[in-house]
């Protein structure tokens, strides 16, 4: 429902909102289906910094859509050309999942195959009670690599996109007025109390990941989630004081040498590419070690990553008001 | 170390983006991105070698075997690809410090070539790997790398193309993972060995029909057949040139491979019952004439030499669906030459664009008297994609046309030499305006300076591109023997 929402209204900042709806309820449906990490993600992700990033975009492009100009027959070609083709992908995949093995079946071959040692072997051969954790960090640990790579090349193309202004420091003095937050005094010591508590969080779940859900990237959001709240109330030139954007670069691409050469290491240490059993005298111990430093490099450029996505995006706006 | 390899090949491109992003200043950032591209340039050598010689080489991840762990295997068919990928992108790449200087601002640049390794580890990542959901991560990689690179175009309209395509992809993207998804609630499995050989059980169930479906129509639309091709003309045309030529000379070629990879070595070439295979053949057939009859109407060289790829990769997919060992070879050296001949034309235009700022058809107007070196490149390159003998883009249309022959299916070749001829018409009108052209009086007038040849920087790697188009239309015994070793290894998994 939540999402027919989104894609009727032409208020962008309420298909914003409906949008952070939608990221907590499919969360919830995460839960209920018993996948805590992922539902984790998504509350994090989904109800958490997608909202905010697209907030700042709203910053630069205006509260709502324009309607199209276009003749009313071409619109109307497009609209049945758009629901034929909805109808054979939707046809199609109720058709795949006719034959698909029922839901919750014990017998299905997702449950029966390479499932079976990650359940059963994983606490021996990895040594940590989280088997989600097991399995992102070190049995598909290159992937969890591939990912935190896309979330680099994704802030790295924001940045070739946007001014490269935003890395020349500004003195105060030049500052342009004009954020109204300044006088919702309530938002801002709320705020104050609340800042702290978020990043203290984020911490928690960074090294909590093994025991717990949890790990580097909903670490990396959290962490994010505050900066970016505290920049929205006290505008980008306060948080560009206390965080370098040009730091925040070298951050962003530090997490992923961490996690490459955590992989270049236990190469040489004799082992294959991130085989963590490698790194110290005990295979389990070497395992630990291994997905903390990972999961370390994982959190710092997700972080890093997402702040200067925001910070590339609410730079423009304010560039973008200055000249008005 | 050699046990590494595999590994090496992706993760020193991988590693080598980040540290560009530190170095941060364009030319130390260009010479690090050219030594990392060099380097995994001999490492693919390597690899093709030792897989010619002690066959397939399997890499275990983190230690883990396969399936549990991620696997990357090098077949002859991957180590053929992942040749062509790291050869083109470490020649283009040469030339890109002199090719992006008028393109894109000095303070960006090194951003560039951060981006332009991802996009380069992205594809290589793609090819080396035997996982299949590490191919929707690498294909994220790459994809979004391109995106950017697309946007860094000087023409505004280079924003909203890189967004199109950002959509269209993700959409392809999206068509994939559906897939995969499928797949694994059927066979339990990610690993593609495992998955093929868990597959046959299952294999007449609905869900593993629109498994297939899914995954073949989102690597469509990233290889652009026809008709889902409408997106590569606009990336081609208005992503900043050094982009495009490395664009049509790789991304393209690691689709079809996806394809070939999912069509013969997971599905098997006899799944759905010789249906995919007609299929494939009409829309092969269609992309070479829609695509070149198109083309031949441009006003804008480079958008025009777009189109041609759009019907090149037609002939690509005319030979997978010709489903014999002769018609995946021929696919597989057209894979090998059609990179070499775009990547040399589209290297040629950046010359132009360099020195000219444009590729209009009216810009080319007596060019040859300013740019001889450049024009006579695109001569070469231009017959060599006619497919006239002792360039490659010969030997490839010829074993096509056999294939077709000795399929039975004579009105295909006919059809493929036909095709060739509208070829034909739309590099000649190109030369002939360079060569035959009066310049337009109001471009070159007293006022402005009169036009010199391409810079050095750009001219060299050109022309090693365009030696090699001659070089292996006369030697042809690399590719050849490359292409079909591994054209039988493929079709001997198949039986």
């Amino acid at each position: 429902m939540t999402a027919i929402a989104i894609a009727r209204t032409t208020d962008l900042f309420a298909a914003v909102m409906l949008s952070g709806i939608y990221g907590l309820v499919s969360a919830s449906f995460f839960v209920a289906l018993d996948a805590v990490d992922v539902a984790f993600t998504e509350a994090a992700v989904g109800a958490g910094i997608f909202p905010l990033l697209m907030l700042v975009v709203l910053g630069v492009t205006g509260r709502y859509e324009k309607t199209a100009l276009k003749p009313q027959k071409a619109a109307l070609m497009k609209k049945v050309a758009v629901v034929i083709t909805m109808v054979i992908t939707g046809g199609l995949l109720i058709l795949g999942t006719m034959d698909m093995p029922a839901f919750g079946d014990p017998e299905a071959p997702a449950q029966q195959h390479v499932n079976i040692r990650y359940i059963e072997q994983s606490p021996e051969e990895i040594g940590i009670p989280n088997m989600v954790t097991s399995v992102l960090a070190s049995y598909r640990g290159y992937d969890t690599l591939g990912e935190v790579l896309v979330i680099f090349t994704a802030a790295m193309g924001v940045l070739a996109l946007f001014s490269s202004q935003l890395f020349v420091t500004r003195k105060l003095s030049v500052k342009i007025k004009k954020d109204d937050m300044h006088d919702h005094n309530v938002l801002r010591i709320v705020s104050k109390i609340l800042i702290p508590l978020i990043l203290l969080f984020a911490f928690y779940v960074q090294f909590h990941g093994e025991y717990g859900p949890g790990g580097g990237f909903q670490a990396g959001v959290i962490f994010a989630a505050g900066i970016i709240l505290y920049t929205m109330l006290y505008g980008l030139d306060k948080a560009r004081q206390v965080i370098k954007p040009g730091v925040l670069r070298v951050l962003c691409a530090l997490g992923v040498f961490i996690y490459g050469c955590t992989g270049v290491v236990s190469m040489l240490s004799g082992g294959n590419f991130l085989d963590y059993s490698v790194l110290a005298s005990d295979p389990i111990i070497g395992q630990h070690l291994g997905i903390l430093v990972i999961e370390l490099g994982v959190g710092i450029t997700i972080a890093a990553g997402m702040i200067l996505i925001f910070f590339a995006f609410s730079h423009q706006a304010e560039s973008q008001l200055g000249e008005e | 170390m050699l046990d590494h390899l595999p590994i090496l090949q992706v993760i020193v491109p991988l590693l080598a983006a980040p540290a560009c992003l530190l170095l941060n200043k364009p030319r130390i950032s260009w010479l690090f991105a050219c030594f990392a591209a060099v380097i995994s340039l001999l490492i693919s050598a390597a690899l093709l070698n030792q897989v010619q010689h002690s066959g397939v080489i399997s890499y275990m991840l983190g230690g883990w075997e396969a399936p549990w762990g991620i696997e990357y295997r090098i077949d002859l068919l991957s180590a053929y690809v992942l040749l062509i990928v790291s050869a083109i992108g470490t020649i283009v790449l040469l030339a890109a410090n002199t090719g992006i200087r008028n393109e894109i601002d000095e303070d960006k640049q090194s951003l560039f070539y951060v981006l332009y390794l991802l996009c380069m580890a992205g594809l290589l990542g793609i090819v080396a790997t035997g996982d299949i959901f590490n191919v929707f991560v690498f294909l994220e990689i790459s994809s979004l790398a391109t995106y950017a690179l697309v946007a860094f175009g000087r023409d505004r309209r280079a924003l909203l193309t890189a967004y199109q395509y950002l959509i269209v992809g993700t959409i392809g993207a999206t068509f994939l993972l559906m897939g995969i998804g499928l797949l694994y609630s059927l066979t339990g499995t990610l690993n593609m060995q495992d998955i093929a050989n868990r597959l046959p059980l299952v294999s007449e169930t609905s869900t593993a029909y629109t498994a297939f479906v899914f995954m073949i129509v989102g690597v469509a639309l990233k290889l652009a057949l026809f008709p889902l091709h409408l997106w590569l003309p606009n990336t081609y045309t208005y992503a900043p040139s050094i982009v495009t030529a490395f664009l049509a000379a790789t991304a393209t070629k690691v689709a079809i491979y996806l394809l070939i990879r999912l069509h013969f070595s997971i599905f098997g070439d006899d799944f759905g019952g010789g249906v995919i295979q007609t299929v494939f053949i009409a829309l092969g057939l269609l992309s070479v004439f829609v695509a070149s009859t198109v083309a031949i109407k441009q006003p804008n060289i480079k958008r025009l030499f777009a189109y041609s790829s759009v019907a090149q990769i037609g002939y690509m997919i005319i030979g997978i669906g010709i489903g014999t060992s002769l018609g995946l070879q021929g696919t597989l050296l057209h894979l090998f030459n059609h990179a070499l001949m775009k990547g040399a034309l589209f290297l040629a235009l950046a010359a132009v664009v360099y020195r000219i700022g444009s590729t209009d058809r009216a810009c080319f107007n007596g060019l040859a008297k300013h740019m001889p070196w450049t024009m006579a490149a695109v001569v070469i390159a231009g017959l060599s994609l006619i497919g006239v003998p002792l360039t490659v883009g010969f030997i490839s249309k010829w074993y096509l046309v056999l294939a077709s022959l000795q399929s039975g299916l004579w009105p295909v070749a006919l059809l493929i030499v036909i095709g060739s001829l509208l070829a034909v018409y739309y590099v000649w009108t190109l030369v002939e305006s360079a060569y035959f052209g009066k310049a337009d009086p109001s471009l070159n007038s007293a006022s402005s300076p009169p036009i010199k040849e391409a810079p050095l920087g750009l001219l060299i790697p050109l022309w090693i591109l365009v030696l090699a188009n001659v070089y292996f239309g006369i030697d042809t015994r690399l590719p050849l023997e490359a292409s079909a070793q591994a054209a039988n290894m493929l079709m001997g998994a198949g039986q």
